[in-house]
């Protein structure tokens, strides 16, 4: 098993490289059928990545985020805390019962009166139903159990709920979009949506769609969670980043599901 | 004693006074004393030392810097992957005074209030959850915008077909 992964490590380190040379070849072709990756004008990230990184998400034993869906299918089984309790014992088969879930959240929360996403609803699990210690937000544990649950609505199309008592929170992730920020005084918008498709020195500046979180990136040899990458943009413009799990986030990720919705589920992707 | 300490502590304010005017006597022109002309124009230097072309080059290949070709394709060949997110910087030393370069170093948005690029001379304490460590700073110094500026202005070549 630990031999494998070093393999499928080494292997990544070789793509990341080769991907950066390939990179202009592969999407500046609008007519492109991009199949289930495109719906209307809204494009996954996985279309604006190399043949290479796309053949290494499609191929599920090559995944290198496979590693940790497959520690979360483990995770799934194991009783925890004072209720001496799985989730297996709840929610029984995970591709039964989690089916379609993880293309509904970010989801309102009576409890909270607020949208909470699928790592805050395993949290909420843990501490309240198993009577467990909740995972730390970027934990391994948490980001594998996340891409497990995720990974069994793979293929089903985004759709999120964003009106009644969504709407306020979806308002403040759209503002939060469009709002500058940082010493470069950029906001999401900037980037991902007025220069979508542009080289920006060696990255191809996509969409920012977020239907393939947490996702296996290169450059973290890991799995990541959304608000990681939410993080990693917001220095990159020398803006203060916000905390792991924090309203500001979860609104923005509820928006940015939005602006994907149609697009299919693909956790674990794969990323420079 | 209690003297001699407070002594101590004043000493090394005197001495960071003592520099700061110093370095306000050599007249950079600060960047909420920089006055824009017919919101097209900075007429005026922002230092008494001319601006450095060769620096000035640097400074827009420096990522941490100008970090001009992140979205301009300019005339240097021996960096790859030129940006696509501006427009082409071949030729506006011909079609731009330095007097239009330094206004769209020190700050595109008089000109259009939506544009991506940064401004590279305005300080960050009008910014919005600026990173500690980049809080009440510009971009770039005084002298580094008119380096990029006297090299902008060697730009006059016309991109080949």
């Amino acid at each position: 098993m630990k031999i494998k992964s070093l393999v499928i490590s080494a292997a990544t380190v070789a793509l990341a490289s080769t991907a950066y040379i390939g990179l202009s070849v592969a999407f500046d072709d609008d007519s492109h059928d991009w199949g289930d990756y495109q719906v209307e004008d809204r494009r996954s990230g996985y279309t604006y990545r190399s043949a290479e990184t796309r053949a290494l998400q499609d191929d599920e034993f090559e995944n290198p985020g496979m590693v940790g869906v497959d520690h979360g299918a483990e995770l799934w089984n194991i009783a925890e805390g004072s209720e001496g309790k799985a989730c297996a014992d709840c929610h029984g088969d995970a591709s039964e019962s989690m089916a379609k879930v993880g293309a509904t959240y970010p989801k309102f929360n009576a409890a909270s009166s607020k949208p909470i996403n699928v790592e805050q609803r395993i949290n909420l699990c843990r501490v309240e139903n198993m009577g467990a210690e909740p995972f730390k937000y970027e934990s391994g544990e948490m980001l594998n159990m996340t891409a497990f649950v995720k990974n069994q609505s793979l293929g089903e199309p985004v759709n999120v709920v964003i009106d009644g008592e969504m709407a306020p929170f979806f308002e403040k992730g759209k503002e939060f979009y469009y709002e500058r920020r940082g010493q470069l005084d950029m906001a999401c918008s900037h980037c991902h949506e007025d220069n979508e498709g542009n080289m920006i020195r060696a990255d191809h500046l996509s969409q920012g769609q977020i239907n393939g979180f947490p996702t296996y990136r290169f450059k973290w040899q890991k799995l990541g969670s959304v608000h990681r990458r939410f993080r990693g943009c917001n220095k990159n413009i020398r803006a203060t980043p916000y905390k792991y799990g924090s309203d500001e986030y979860v609104n923005l990720e509820l928006y940015l599901t939005w602006r994907g919705r149609g697009l299919p589920i693909e956790t674990p992707a794969v990323r420079n | 004693m209690l003297k001699q300490k407070s002594l101590a502590k004043l000493l090394p304010l005197t001495v960071a006074a003592a520099g700061f005017f110093a370095t306000a006597a050599v007249a950079d022109v600060a960047p909420s004393d920089v006055v824009i002309v017919d919101d097209n124009e900075i007429p005026q230097a922002l230092t008494d030392t001319a601006g450095d072309a060769a620096k000035g080059r640097e400074l827009a290949v420096n990522r941490k810097k100008g970090n001009c070709l992140a979205c301009h394709v300019m005339p240097i060949d021996e960096h790859g992957f030129h940006g696509e997110v501006g427009p082409s910087l071949w030729g506006v030393g011909g079609n731009y005074s330095a007097a239009e370069l330094r206004l769209r170093v020190v700050n595109y948005k008089v000109l259009n209030e939506d544009v991506i690029m940064p401004a590279f001379y305005v300080n960050s304490n009008k910014m919005h959850r600026v990173l500690k460590k980049f809080e009440d700073k510009t971009l770039l110094s005084a002298q580094e915008v008119e380096d990029i500026v006297a090299y902008l202005q060697t730009l006059t070549e016309e991109q080949p077909d």
